[in-house]
């Protein structure tokens, strides 16, 4: 199980770097939201996939049955789910208003900020 | 840690039963003081006059806070503070060292000066749109940072401080802000992801995220585990956040885009919580990877550095030269990561810490030069000197400074690197330093000479300045340049204090007991 899972988590990545390489914005958020689920599923799978094994230690144990899944992945993923799912929603309307703003979602015709036709400094005094 | 199976009234295998004593609840004082903060400065953000009244005197606490936990540290050394009174490693631990207490007393102090300049630089509907309350969030997520001993955490903090750094810098509105906020979002995204994917497996690893407990563990796994795979991937995502070359391309996008108060906070802050990272996880945890590494880093030093100079030395635009300085100087922090000698590192720290006071204070004095009316345009500027010598006199200091030359701040790091890359051998990388500083006093010499010294040039050309940036002149923002100058002048001329701090802190990143002993007592007396 836990192979598959890797495969999978290498699929997602290849394709969130895929979409990265574009020149559009949108696809490069999707490639942002595909990404962090990768790497969500990534620690999921870290902290073991098992079946309905409570990851509770007996009174007689001092460690986690080697059958249950690790807890903290979890709360790990439900930490990180909570950052990129704010961070995809700002990145998406940030990419909107520039889209509005500069009227291309083209990331190489944003050249506002560092100008084509940029002057040199003065070369003499 | 977990010990043996205990009867369940036993609470103290679980629980750290000793009362916090009174002085250790200032480790976790200044986040709280500053989310506290923020979180008042949203409700009344529409107060725009009340806000500099609230967010001022509170940065100015926030100073004495960090300033008095430095104290301790200096003092009782390092002190540690587990979070819901749970043992570690499985509590959340701030373990504060000397490291951690010096660069969050700068950035501290860094804030307070963006405080008092953003009060005439951030106009009303910029305020409304939240100034001061990313300010003191910023300043949460930076000083999280600094403080927390839990890698998972570390993560959290850096998270908080980008998404505060986005609102900052998309503040105004102008197109040419989300231009640069587009770049620079994505590539720290992906670096902020590559940092988490990294902790995902440093846990699968290790099974634990806390630093004390990685450094204990880290020799036991050395023969079995891809460490190697570990650190070069932290690396890449430190040194992307750190803006190192080859992954610096979001900064020269935009840093010059935002108000310059917005700007001077970055340049002087945000790439150095990335250099404390690799100081950090690198130079103290993992420190036999980092000597694997060590020819790789210093090659990207190297790089970083002369290209950056280079890059400041090809721009009109004293801004956008400004952010390619910052790039430079952070070459100059990751040759002392790469040497990992006691000299290597201290020289490291101590630069850090002045390049945080010096670029918030070049970004200031660039902000007031144009204001006086000389732009941002070397082309087109000139005769500052004339319109006020005082200025004009503070922004010499500075780059003075920054170049490098005594007797300012920048002068005795680059003394400690230059001296501890020859100890080794490293002739080329104590010639990239010193070529590093030649170059950097090329570049602010003539901008000082066109934009300072030769008279106002007749030709005024097409383009005409934002109206925004030629608010006049206050009190405020020439004493917040002033402040900072007065420290990179105080630290150069008297540098024993700061040095002594910076060896220190070095020696507690070579040597991690003290640092394992703060978080776990009962082990080191054992």
């Amino acid at each position: 199980m836990e192979a598959l899972f890797a495969v999978l988590v290498g699929a997602l990545f290849t394709v969130a770097f895929y979409l990265f390489l574009s020149k559009h914005i949108i696809r490069i958020l999707m490639g942002a939201a595909i990404l962090s689920n990768g790497v969500n599923l990534l620690i999921f799978t870290a902290g073991r996939v098992t079946r309905e094994v409570p990851p509770v230690i007996g009174a007689d144990a001092d460690v986690l049955a080697a059958n249950a899944a690790n807890p903290l992945p979890q709360a790990l993923i439900l930490t990180a789910i909570v950052i990129s799912f704010s961070f995809f929603a700002f990145l998406l309307v940030l990419g909107f208003r520039t889209f509005q703003k500069l009227e291309t979602d083209r990331s190489d015709e944003m050249r506002l900020a560092e100008p084509v036709s940029e002057p040199s400094p003065p070369l003499g005094y | 840690m977990a010990g043996k199976t205990a009867p369940l009234e036993d609470l103290s295998v679980a629980y750290v039963m000793d009362p916090v004593a009174a002085a250790d609840w200032l480790i976790p004082a200044p986040v709280v003081w500053c989310l506290l903060i923020g979180a008042l400065l949203v409700m009344l953000r529409k107060r725009t006059a009340l806000q500099p009244l609230i967010a001022i005197p509170a940065l100015a606490v926030l100073a004495l806070m960090t300033i008095g936990l430095l104290w301790h540290v200096v003092v009782n050394g390092t002190v540690t503070m587990t979070m819901g009174r749970w043992l570690p490693p499985f509590g959340i631990s701030f373990t504060v060292d000397l490291l951690s207490a010096f660069f969050a007393v700068t950035s501290s102090l860094v804030a307070l000066a963006a405080g008092i300049y953003g009060r005439s630089d951030v106009d009303d509907s910029s305020r409304r749109y939240g100034f001061y309350p990313f300010l003191l969030l910023i300043m949460a997520g930076i000083i999280g940072a600094f403080l927390t001993g839990d890698i998972f955490n570390l993560y959290v903090w850096f998270e908080v401080l980008l998404i505060s750094s986005f609102g900052l810098l998309v503040l105004g509105s102008r197109p040419v802000q989300f231009d640069g906020a587009v770049k620079y979002a994505f590539l720290n995204l992906i670096a902020t992801t590559l940092f988490l994917v990294t902790t995902g497996y440093l846990y699968g690893l290790f099974g634990t995220l806390n630093m004390a407990d990685i450094a204990i563990k880290a020799s036991e796994l050395r023969g079995t585990a891809p460490l190697m795979t570990l650190v070069t991937l932290f690396l890449l995502a430190f040194a992307m956040k750190a803006a190192a070359f080859p992954v610096n391309f979001w900064l020269p996008a935009s840093y010059h885009t935002p108000r310059i108060v917005v700007s001077a906070l970055f340049g002087g802050l945000l790439t150095k919580v990335g250099i404390y990272a690799l100081l950090r996880i690198l130079g103290m945890l993992f420190p036999v990877e980092r000597e694997e590494l060590s020819f790789l880093i210093a090659l990207a030093a190297a790089l970083t550095m002369i290209l950056g100079v280079i890059g400041a030395l090809a721009q009109n635009d004293i801004r956008r030269a400004m952010g390619f300085l910052v790039i430079s100087g952070i070459g100059v922090m990751m040759a002392g990561l790469a040497l990992g000698s006691p000299a290597g590192l201290s020289g490291a720290i101590l630069y850090a810490a002045h390049s945080m006071v010096v670029m918030t204070a070049l970004y200031f004095a660039v902000g007031i030069g144009a204001r006086l009316g000389g732009g941002f345009r070397l082309s087109e500027a000139g005769g500052l000197y004339t319109r006020n010598a005082m200025v004009a006199g503070l922004t010499l200091v500075l780059f003075l400074s920054v170049a490098g030359l005594p007797p300012f701040s920048g002068f005795w790091p680059k003394i400690m690197l230059v001296k501890a890359s020859l100890d080794v051998g490293a002739w080329w990388l104590a010639g990239a330093i010193l070529m590093t500083g030649l170059l950097t006093t090329i570049t602010v010499g003539r901008i000082w000479a066109l934009a300072y010294w030769r008279p106002m040039p007749d030709t005024v050309s097409g383009e005409a300045p934002d109206e925004r940036d030629l608010s006049p002149l206050s009190m405020g923002a020439t004493a917040a340049l002033g402040g900072l100058v007065a420290i990179t002048a105080a630290a150069g001329v008297w540098p024993e204090p700061v040095m002594a701090l910076a060896q220190e802190a070095a020696r507690g990143l070579l040597d991690p007991s003290a640092y394992v002993q703060s978080v776990f007592p009962v082990e080191a007396t054992q």
